[in-house]
């Protein structure tokens, strides 16, 4: 089995790699390029942890071929913060305490991010509808909501010109 | 140790600072099981029987042997034969022949799922293609996966040397009935007879899964001389540590255990899977391996809470003073025993004064995987049965449900089941607390309902060590033996300011892997914070003590003459009076003043005090479909004291979260074939984000005179009410009394439609 | 074990040479059923042949009043078209259940109805609405409905070498309106235990002209019910008339009993769905009379 080429954009820079036909995109992810940051939880995409941005759109990495990444953009948690500036969804969830255990909290992240950047002023039922692809089984919600909420308010507070 | 009531008010505790390894967890950088990856490393994958119950006739490996790329096969024949030990080590006792045997089956598969072979090899493919080269050879049997059919005559019997325990005399034949466990006194049948009401159920619970998002996963390397390393993820690396050790019959100092950080557990990390069979393909190979579980095998093959039948009664006086309770239960136990079914049986009844009482817990062997703790292990299904009654007795009294749990709520002094008294205790004011909160007055709409219940968990103390150690710039490190699942590095580092009156950035708290760290018993039982947390501060109050005694021995005066003050040393001597001198400048001159300063605390936390909490649920019902709706939930709960309290309100509704998903529709669905039809998370329904209303907190301070700072424990208690208190809400809501969980929307409209 | 290729054709015409060369090859549209099912080990196929890089296959397309959405649209584009959104509300939510927004954003309809669950949330929807499927072959292109597109579960009438390539709308009707409801345990993230497609056309004295009841999760594929939209077509919808419908939906209704719902319960509520939906439906129809 020859194994396929691909060139993609990962977090703003160029990458390639070599891949099988079938691998998914967050095993190359993780296993070949070390960004171990998304995780898998099912692999069937119901929990959300291996979630990134593809072409500006969240998906579950873990059902993305590999090859399918050809010449597309990829956004994944390493990519969040500037540097060592945290982002506002990634301060709040801290400052919140919105993460027990923390496996869930990357793809929590990278999806409300992905929520923030269209909607900036989301009810809390539109934050809770965007999140459903993401389990947490250890806040019962209520805090990751919560910092989502005050994540918007920061980042309206940012965008309103002084 | 100072009583709480006498404490000065805290610089620390209660304050709610971001905790030390936050930063790494939003960015994606903390390490978890499948992100650790050792050089050199191989990939293991694990056989699985297809059958609920068979012999194994035999295994041919040969031809996955011969695989290129597949560098070690292990079946059951590696690992050695031993003999029946009962080990305390996790949440709840195990056989370490059990243990094994669940690892990798011998002679007979217990379950579907159940490992029957291993191997390593240099990618993930090639070790799932040899799983399929490997011949086994399979005798089916006839199995048995309900509690009842388990203990009815001529139902297969899972092991041939279980004679019910706790049964005097030994019974004279083997049976599916593992343990018996009885508590109570009085005279339960007269109480019951002159009683001014009474209620009877049953009541049926499925069991249920942990449902953590970290499948369970692990490396381990194990050299030619004997020693081994393990990277895993657990609720105990210590655990992990003995218990391999134990299968394998090898020194546990041999074995050099790393915690990498937990993806969830709720109890269902503290055993060992995968440990043992990773270390006996690291030996066969000479290579590290890495052995993960997918999401399938974790539904198929790892601890599920137990199911449960539960029988009820319950009888008061007409003022609705109880006077009697009857309980009898039976619990799964899955295919090895469990030991939940004591934890149950002290869980059932004891929030109530009742004169007269039987409770009796049997566990039943099955054809499942081997049950294991859920958070509160045993509670939540007992407890649903009995807040459920105790609601349906508050209805036929006449008496409003809150009010009856307070007029019987049992307060310190009381008899506990056990018969043991109860000490401070705080379930009257967890009451109260939810009387006067405005949920419990709220005006209610259409198709909705109010329910409430009451529950609890005893909490634990047990064995931890700590180490509290200065760095030459005075700033302070909290090695602790016990896993982080959330948030207790935070915790533990509140603890340790607190002590030292210093700033709380100036504290860093680590969890230390077994070759570093004395032993620490699992995170589990609601026992770290209290635990963990009364070594850390004896630690960091000895390291406070040798502060003073090298600025003693540098000022050249006596112990007595320095004081700890604001985080310094303050002289008290008449030349020196009023000098200070900080940690830093202690700590720097340590190498000549008597070396590094450092304290290590290894104790056997003793004085825990159980937590007692009240949920209030509203429901909305659709009376057309049967489905509800959670509109409005608050939980109150005794915490004893919040060392930090996002983490305690964390916990609350975190608990609450995954009791309201027991509730309402998680369970272990099977096929007639004896196969789990929905190892997934898209038919195995755990609460999503859009399920939930937000879940309030509140946090009721009555503190535990036996700990420094008052912690009493949080994790276990909020799953217990929740059953009783979403089924009480759907009774208010829709005039149905539900009895079997879970309470799904076809079971709501069934029930709302006898007639189909 | 044979291995999986993966191949992504720049045109129809490559799609159907690679798809007729291989006949376990399956087409890639969103990927989240057949990823799935290769992971779970209940599919290998010789080639997985990637129909995004096709032009003109993915987003939504507007002649007149008639739309046209390519086999490779994500469910999520629909929503962001707002002209569609406006004239088939009911297929747009349909598609729009579908699992998480992560799944929503590859999941596409044909793929949906070519997975040929009887629980696909899109299916009874587009039936409703008179979808047609265009599908391109060896021997060139086709169109059939939506509903002869499922044959059984998992098995679609589509020919070795063949895949839908579009999904085709009727014109809009005057006064048309269109809804679809589902009952699933979950807010979200579920498979539907019955779903209910709803499309009627009120006149302007509200009586209701023509009408389609579809519904999902009750038999092997989704089930049309002529005599559920009779009983509605020269009503008011007036209780009685709801009542008939409900009845025939119910009388049409031949589910399972599985891990998902009970025969009594899927039975029931594709009568309560219907019922709703048929008011949703009108109430969009109304509202643009």
């Amino acid at each position: 089995m020859s194994k396929i080429r691909v060139s993609t954009t990962v977090n703003g820079d160029a990458a390639e790699f070599l891949c099988e036909p079938t691998s998914s995109l967050l095993d190359v992810l993780r296993d070949t390029m070390g960004l171990t940051g998304s995780k898998e939880g099912c692999g069937s995409g119901d929990c959300g942890a291996c979630t990134v941005v593809l072409d500006g759109e969240m998906v579950c990495s873990c059902l993305v071929l590999a090859p399918e990444a050809e010449g597309r953009t990829i956004a994944t948690i390493e990519g969040v913060a500037e540097g060592s500036v945290l982002h506002p969804v990634q301060q709040k969830f801290l400052e919140h305490a919105a993460l027990q255990c923390g496996f869930c909290t990357p793809g929590f992240i990278v999806a409300a991010k992905a929520l923030l950047d269209r909607n900036p002023d989301p009810t809390e039922s539109e934050v809770r509808y965007w999140l459903a692809g993401n389990l947490c089984r250890c806040t019962g919600y209520d805090k990751i909501v919560r910092a989502v909420m005050a994540a918007a308010a920061e980042l309206r507070q940012e965008r309103t010109p002084a | 140790m100072n009583a709480p009531s006498t404490m000065k008010p805290f610089r620390h505790v209660g304050t709610r600072p971001v905790r030390p390894d936050g930063v790494d967890k939003v960015t994606g950088k903390a390490l978890y099981s499948t992100d650790f990856k050792a050089p050199g490393m191989l990939w293991g994958a694990i056989l699985r029987s297809p059958h609920p119950h068979a012999r194994i006739l035999s295994i041919d490996t040969k031809k996955a042997e011969a695989l290129a790329g597949v560098k070690a096969v292990a079946t059951g024949r590696d690992l050695p034969t031993l003999e029946s030990l009962v080990m305390h080590v996790g949440e709840g006792a195990s056989d370490i022949v059990d243990v094994s045997h669940n690892c990798l089956a011998l002679d007979k598969v217990l379950y579907e799922g159940h490992a029957v072979a291993a191997v390593a090899a240099a990618s993930p493919e090639i070790a799932r293609e040899a799983l399929g080269l490997i011949t086994v050879e399979y005798e089916e049997l006839a199995f048995v996966l309900g509690l009842e059919e388990a203990l009815a005559e001529g139902a297969p019997v899972l092991h041939d040397t279980v004679f019910t325990k706790g049964v005097d005399p030994k019974p004279d034949r083997p049976s599916n009935a593992a343990m018996r466990v009885e508590m109570g006194g009085g005279d339960v049948e007269g109480a019951l007879a002159s009683a001014a009401a009474t209620v009877t159920g049953r009541y049926t619970l499925e069991p249920v899964h942990q449902g953590y998002i970290e499948p369970h996963a692990c490396v381990a390397s194990w050299n030619g001389d004997g020693q081994a390393q393990i990277w895993t993820s657990s609720q105990g690396h210590f655990a992990v540590r003995a218990l391999t050790a134990s299968v394998l019959a090898i020194p546990q100092a041999d074995i050099r255990v790393t915690p990498l950080e937990i993806g969830g557990g709720f109890g269902g990390k503290t055993t060992v899977y995968l440990e043992p069979v990773a270390m006996v393909l690291s030996k066969k190979s000479g290579r590290p391996v890495r052995l993960a579980m997918t999401r399938e095998e974790v539904f198929r093959a790892t601890g599920p809470a137990p199911g449960a039948v539960i029988d009820v009664r319950l009888g008061a006086a007409a003022d609705g003073t109880l006077v009697a309770a009857d309980v009898e239960f039976l619990y799964h136990s899955g295919a090895y025993t469990a030991n939940d079914a004591g934890a149950g049986v002290s869980s059932a009844i004891g929030h109530y004064r009742i004169p007269n009482s039987r409770v009796v817990g049997i566990e039943v062997l099955c054809n499942r995987p081997a049950a294991k703790a859920y958070r509160a292990p045993g509670a939540p299904q007992v407890n649903f049965a009995v807040e459920s009654a105790m609601d349906e007795l508050a209805g036929k009294l006449g008496i409003d449900p809150l009010e009856l749990r307070l007029k019987n709520a049992a307060i310190e002094g009381d008899p506990q089941t056990t018969g043991l008294p109860w000490g401070r205790i705080g379930y009257v004011e967890c009451l109260e607390a939810a009387k006067a909160h405005p949920h419990w007055s709220a005006p209610l709409g259409p198709n909705q309902g109010r329910g409430i219940a009451g529950g609890y968990w005893g909490n634990y103390g047990g064995p931890s060590t700590v180490n509290v150690s200065v760095a030459e710039d005075g700033t302070v490190t909290v090695a602790t033996g016990s896993p982080d699942i959330g948030g207790s590095r935070a915790s533990m580092a509140i603890m340790a300011a607190e002590v030292l009156d210093i700033p709380y950035e100036q504290v860093r708290a680590v969890v230390a892997d077994t070759a570093s760290i004395g032993v620490s018993m699992v995170t589990g039982g609601s026992r770290t914070t209290f635990a963990t947390g009364m070594a850390t501060v004896q630690a960091a109050e000895e390291v406070k003590r040798l502060l003073c005694e090298r600025a003693a021995r540098m000022w050249g005066v006596i112990s007595d003459q320095v004081e700890w003050r604001s985080g310094e040393v303050i002289c008290l001597d008449g030349e020196k009076q009023g000098q200070a001198m900080s940690a830093a400048a202690i700590a720097g001159r340590s190498f000549h003043s008597g070396g590094p300063i450092a304290a290590v605390a290894a104790l056997s936390a003793k004085g825990w005090l159980p937590g007692f909490g009240v949920h209030i649920c509203d429901t909305e019902v659709d009376p057309e479909t049967g489905h509800v709706k959670i509109v409005r939930y608050t939980a109150v709960q005794d915490v004893g004291i919040a060392i930090h309290p996002d983490y305690v309100e964390g916990q609350i509704q975190g608990g609450a979260a995954q009791g309201i998903g027991w509730a309402l529709n998680e369970a272990y669905i099977y096929g007639k074939d004896g196969k789990l039809d929905n190892a997934g998370f898209l038919d195995y329904r755990m609460p999503v984000a859009s399920d939930l209303p937000m879940i309030e907190a509140v946090i009721v301070e009555v503190p535990n005179p036996s700990h420094p700072y008052g912690v009493k424990g949080v994790g276990e208690v909020p799953i217990v009410p929740p059953l009783a208190a979403v089924a009480n809400a759907i009774h208010a809501a829709a005039g149905v009394r539900l009895k079997d969980l879970p309470m799904a929307p076809d079971r709501v409209y069934a029930a709302l439609h006898p007639e189909g | 074990m044979p291995s999986t290729a993966y191949h992504a054709p720049g045109t129809v015409e490559d799609a159907v040479a690679l798809l007729a060369a291989d006949p376990t090859a399956r087409p890639l549209g969103g990927g989240t059923d057949l990823i799935v099912q290769m992971r779970a080990g209940r599919l290998s196929p010789g080639a997985v042949i990637d129909l995004k890089r096709i032009g003109g296959m993915s987003g939504v397309h507007r002649a007149g009043d008639a739309f046209a959405i390519g086999a490779a649209t994500p469910c999520t584009a629909l929503k962001a078209d707002a002209a569609l959104s406006a004239a088939w509300p009911g297929v747009v939510e349909a598609a729009n259940l579908i699992g998480s927004v992560q799944v929503r954003n590859r999941a596409t309809m044909a793929g949906n109805l070519c997975n040929a669950s009887p629980a696909a949330d899109s299916v009874p929807a587009l039936v409703a609405a008179g979808a047609v499927c265009v599908i391109a072959g060896p021997s060139g292109q086709r169109e059939v409905p939506v509903e002869a597109i499922p044959v059984s579960p998992g098995k679609t009438s589509l020919a070795p070498g063949e895949f839908v390539v579009e999904i085709r709308f009727p014109p809009k009707p005057a006064g048309g309106g269109d809804a679809y409801l589902r009952s699933t345990p979950r807010t979200e993230m579920d498979i539907a235990v019955v779903g209910a497609g709803v499309s009627i056309v009120l006149d302007g004295e509200g009586i209701c002209t023509a009408a389609r009841i579809a519904l999902g999760a009750v038999g092997p594929t989704v089930v049309l019910v002529e005599d559920a939209a009779a009983a509605l077509v020269g009503s008011k919808l007036d209780d009685d008339a709801l009542a008939a419908m409900s009845q025939a939906v119910q009388a049409a209704s031949n589910p399972i009993d599985d891990k998902r719902g009970t025969v009594s319960y899927r039975k029931a509520m594709a009568g309560v769905l219907a019922r709703r939906a048929v008011l949703i439906a009108a109430s969009r129809a109304g509202a643009k009379a």
